[in-house]
């Protein structure tokens, strides 16, 4: 079975029921998930990637490509993550940073930096490997920390409000970037925003952390 | 009138700093001007004639990089591989306090458990060793100075993880931790990654004022270092306190040589940060994940900060039962009876010196606090923004070895007719007390909630009356916390008070030392614990304080 399947997934802190969920996201679909701040998202968001606080607990499964990953480390769960802010390591150049994400498959040095080059043509940013990520303008940088975490070759995506600080032809530039992207990718992506408009560009399902459709 | 005020205060940052910084460029040109033999003799000549020396300056070398090298990795480890874990919560709770401890404190606590006859030998004996007298051991004061490494490690630790965890909020760790796991690094590795490279310029100076301290210190070099030859700056002072005078050109030159190794340290260091960090990019570009080491690492760090914490706690409390004992022969592991005998006996000469060292404390503190909230007020009613380099020269006698210039300023004190006094000796104190007094709390003053001010001022508040009546009772425990914070390293001060007070001005640290050499447990016991208790009591009324002062505040309680 491919696809991210949240199989009935709820977060309980205390008595209250933050999240509840069950949904298959298809390799390529876009679920996003709406809802006001403090309405569970960013809940959601630590289950799935696996940061959730000892005061929450968590039923039911996530499963990856018919792999169970709920119990897994954040980082053996391949799934890759947006956030709000790029969050560009600013000691790396623009290709160490991508040079990052790259898994660790014994490719000489050469070879792990034309995969790099690969992917800056890819975002249309080629030659930039060697600049400070400081001189790139918001949405360069934001085309390479989508290209960085793709580079990590994950089995799904999830995007955490990650248009909401880029101004509005910005934002529609990349919300198109990444979205074409991932789906030519065939990734399952989950996009977690509280604006109107992230969802109709996403096009999929839209419901809310508890499950209802809006 | 008010007009003048303002000009006046526009002026604190200039003052404080040439404070500062003018005794110690002051102390250093008094150090260099007897070592270049323009006062007569041949200093260097006598210096290099001084059989000792190149053993002397080795050990400072190596002690001072070995203690700061293991003391970085140490907390390097324990941030990397117990980051959000319980364990290092504990840890902080535990280590926080035993910051405030002295050094000669912290040193003699350790000295009382390895020494040859100290607590882990009584209470490994006879049993396991079959030891019935203390062996014939060079464990404290072995020539290669590894019980002061240790020693130095020991307060050096906490001293570096609290600079540390102020500093990581600021790197943004939390979130680049994720994402570095996101692509599929272990927590060690991301940390060592993407975390150090940024923390790192944030720590670098206090690893200098580290690295300077640890090859230059005096005190815990007495009671922890070899003595034959010791290290080169307790030499220097040996020739200082040489009642002839004759020797006080070869401890100038001596502290020349001492500076110069220091800069050549630093040099050394910086060359090998450069190394490190073009390692570390060069791993974060090859896509190591690291996972095994989370694993392998966790256990070696929880073992290298427990040893680092019980150092200091069972060698504290070893103090305290020193000074209550009894009849306690080799290999009993407790003493036979409790009394309160030591105490009652030396407590007239005890409290005396513990008064004067509270007495310098206090006017040192006082003066600091003065000094650094009227730099801060300057800074937020002018709109003034400290530049880099007034942060270096804040460093300035942190990173400049105290035995480098302290002999220069003496030098002065002497001609002017001041050595000796109380108030020469608490300034001096201030030199030190101040950068740590502003450093606690420039953070607190600066992240205060600027709208406070805005409201204030619109029901026609003063500047004055903002200050007075809004954010100084507002910050009140941070400045309190500063304040505990300013006594702490007062009372710690050992070479200022030395030297500027010329041997007449005693207190509790330079009591401590001198006993150190003889065979009174008991009487170090009690005073060293004493040295402790003082800072530790300052501590606890900068907690009670504002607790009572805004008992029915609930948003006035510390920050959690």
């Amino acid at each position: 079975m491919t696809g991210l399947h949240l199989s009935a997934l709820t977060v309980r802190r205390g008595a209250d029921t933050l999240v509840s969920l069950n949904t298959i996201v298809a390799p390529g679909e876009v679920l996003t998930i709406m809802g006001p701040s403090g309405s569970g998202k960013s809940t959601l968001l630590a289950a799935i990637i696996g940061t959730l606080q000892p005061a929450f607990t968590l039923h039911g499964q996530i499963v990856l490509n018919g792999h169970d990953v709920s119990h897994l480390p954040t980082r053996a769960r391949r799934i890759g993550l947006l956030f709000q802010d790029d969050i560009l390591f600013p000691h790396l150049s623009v290709a160490g940073n991508l040079a990052f994400a790259l898994p660790p498959d014994g490719a000489s040095r050469a070879l792990r930096m034309a995969r790099v080059d690969q992917a800056l043509e890819e975002a249309g940013l080629a030659g930039f490997g060697p600049r400070d990520p400081a001189t790139l303008s918001g949405g360069q940088r934001a085309r390479v920390a989508l290209m960085r975490t793709l580079l990590a070759a994950p089995a799904a995506l999830l995007l955490d409000e990650p248009f909401s600080r880029l101004d509005a032809t910005l934002r529609h530039q990349i919300r198109g970037f990444v979205l074409d992207t991932a789906r030519a990718k065939g990734l399952p992506v989950i996009l977690v925003t509280h604006d109107a408009s992230d969802a109709a560009a996403a096009g999929g399902r839209v419901l809310s952390p508890m499950g209802q459709p809006l | 009138m008010i007009q003048t005020r303002g000009g006046l205060l526009r002026f604190a940052p200039h003052v404080t700093l040439t404070l500062m910084a003018g005794p110690v460029l002051a102390g250093l040109t008094g150090t260099l001007i007897p070592a270049l033999g323009l006062m007569g003799g041949a200093p260097f000549a006598s210096l290099l004639a001084w059989p000792g020396l190149s053993r002397a300056a080795m050990l400072s070398l190596t002690t001072g990089l070995a203690a700061t090298a293991l003391s970085l990795a140490m907390v390097l480890l324990i941030l990397a591989a117990l980051q959000g874990t319980a364990a290092l919560r504990v840890l902080l709770r535990l280590l926080s306090p035993l910051l405030s401890v002295p050094h000669a404190a912290a040193a003699l606590g350790l000295a009382f458990l390895i020494s040859p006859s100290g607590w882990i030998a009584r209470a490994l004996s006879p049993w396991a060793t079959g030891w019935t007298a203390p062996p014939d051991l060079l464990i404290l004061n072995d020539p290669a100075g590894l019980a002061l490494i240790a020693g130095l490690v020991a307060k050096e630790v906490p001293f570096l993880l609290l600079m540390a965890l102020a500093a990581l909020p600021q790197t943004d760790a939390a979130r680049r931790l994720l994402l570095a796991q996101t692509l599929g690094r272990g927590q060690v590795m991301a940390f060592v990654t993407v975390v150090l490279p940024v923390l790192y310029g944030q720590l670098r100076l206090p690893v200098y004022a580290v690295l300077a301290y640890a090859m230059t210190v005096v005190d815990m070099a007495v009671i922890l270092g070899p003595s034959r030859p010791p290290t080169l700056s307790v030499q220097v002072v040996d020739w200082m306190m040489d009642p002839g005078l004759a020797q006080r050109s070869t401890a100038a030159a001596g502290a020349v040589l001492q500076l110069a190794l220091v800069v050549g340290a630093v040099v050394l260091w910086r060359g090998v940060e450069r190394l490190t960090r073009l390692a570390l990019r060069r791993m974060a570009e090859a896509g190591w994940r690291g996972v095994p080491l989370d694993a392998a690492l966790r256990p070696v760090a929880i073992v290298a900060a427990g040893l680092v914490t019980a150092a200091l706690i069972v060698g504290l409390a070893g103090l305290a039962l020193w000074s209550l004992a009894g009849l306690w022969t080799f290999p009993e592991a407790l003493p036979a009876s409790l009394t309160l005998q030591t105490w009652l006996r030396a407590s007239d000469g005890l409290w005396a010196t513990a008064g004067v060292t509270l007495a310098l404390a206090v006017l040192a503190t006082g003066a600091a606090l003065a000094l650094v909230l009227a730099c801060l007020e300057a800074e937020h009613r002018h709109g003034l923004t400290p530049t880099s380099r007034a942060l270096w020269l804040l460093y300035l006698p942190l990173v400049i070895p105290q035995v480098a210039f302290l002999p220069g300023l003496q030098g002065f004190a002497l001609m002017l007719g001041l050595d000796g006094s109380l108030l020469a000796v608490a300034a001096a104190h201030l030199v030190f007390v101040l950068p740590y007094v502003f450093l606690s709390l420039s953070p607190a003053w600066r992240a205060w909630d600027g709208r406070v001010a805005t409201a204030g001022a619109s029901l026609g508040a003063s500047d004055a009356r903002i200050l007075w009546r809004l954010r100084l009772p507002m910050l009140l425990r941070a400045i309190l916390t500063a304040a505990a914070v300013g006594v702490a390293v007062s009372v710690g001060q050992y070479l200022p008070t030395l030297l500027i007070g010329g041997g007449r001005v005693e207190t509790l640290t330079t009591e401590a030392v001198a006993l150190s050499s003889g065979g009174n447990r008991r009487l170090i016991g009690a005073t060293a614990l004493l040295q402790m208790a003082l800072p530790a009591v300052v501590f606890a009324l900068a907690v009670l304080i504002p607790g009572l002062a805004f008992r029915h505040r609930r948003g006035m309680g510390p920050a959690t």
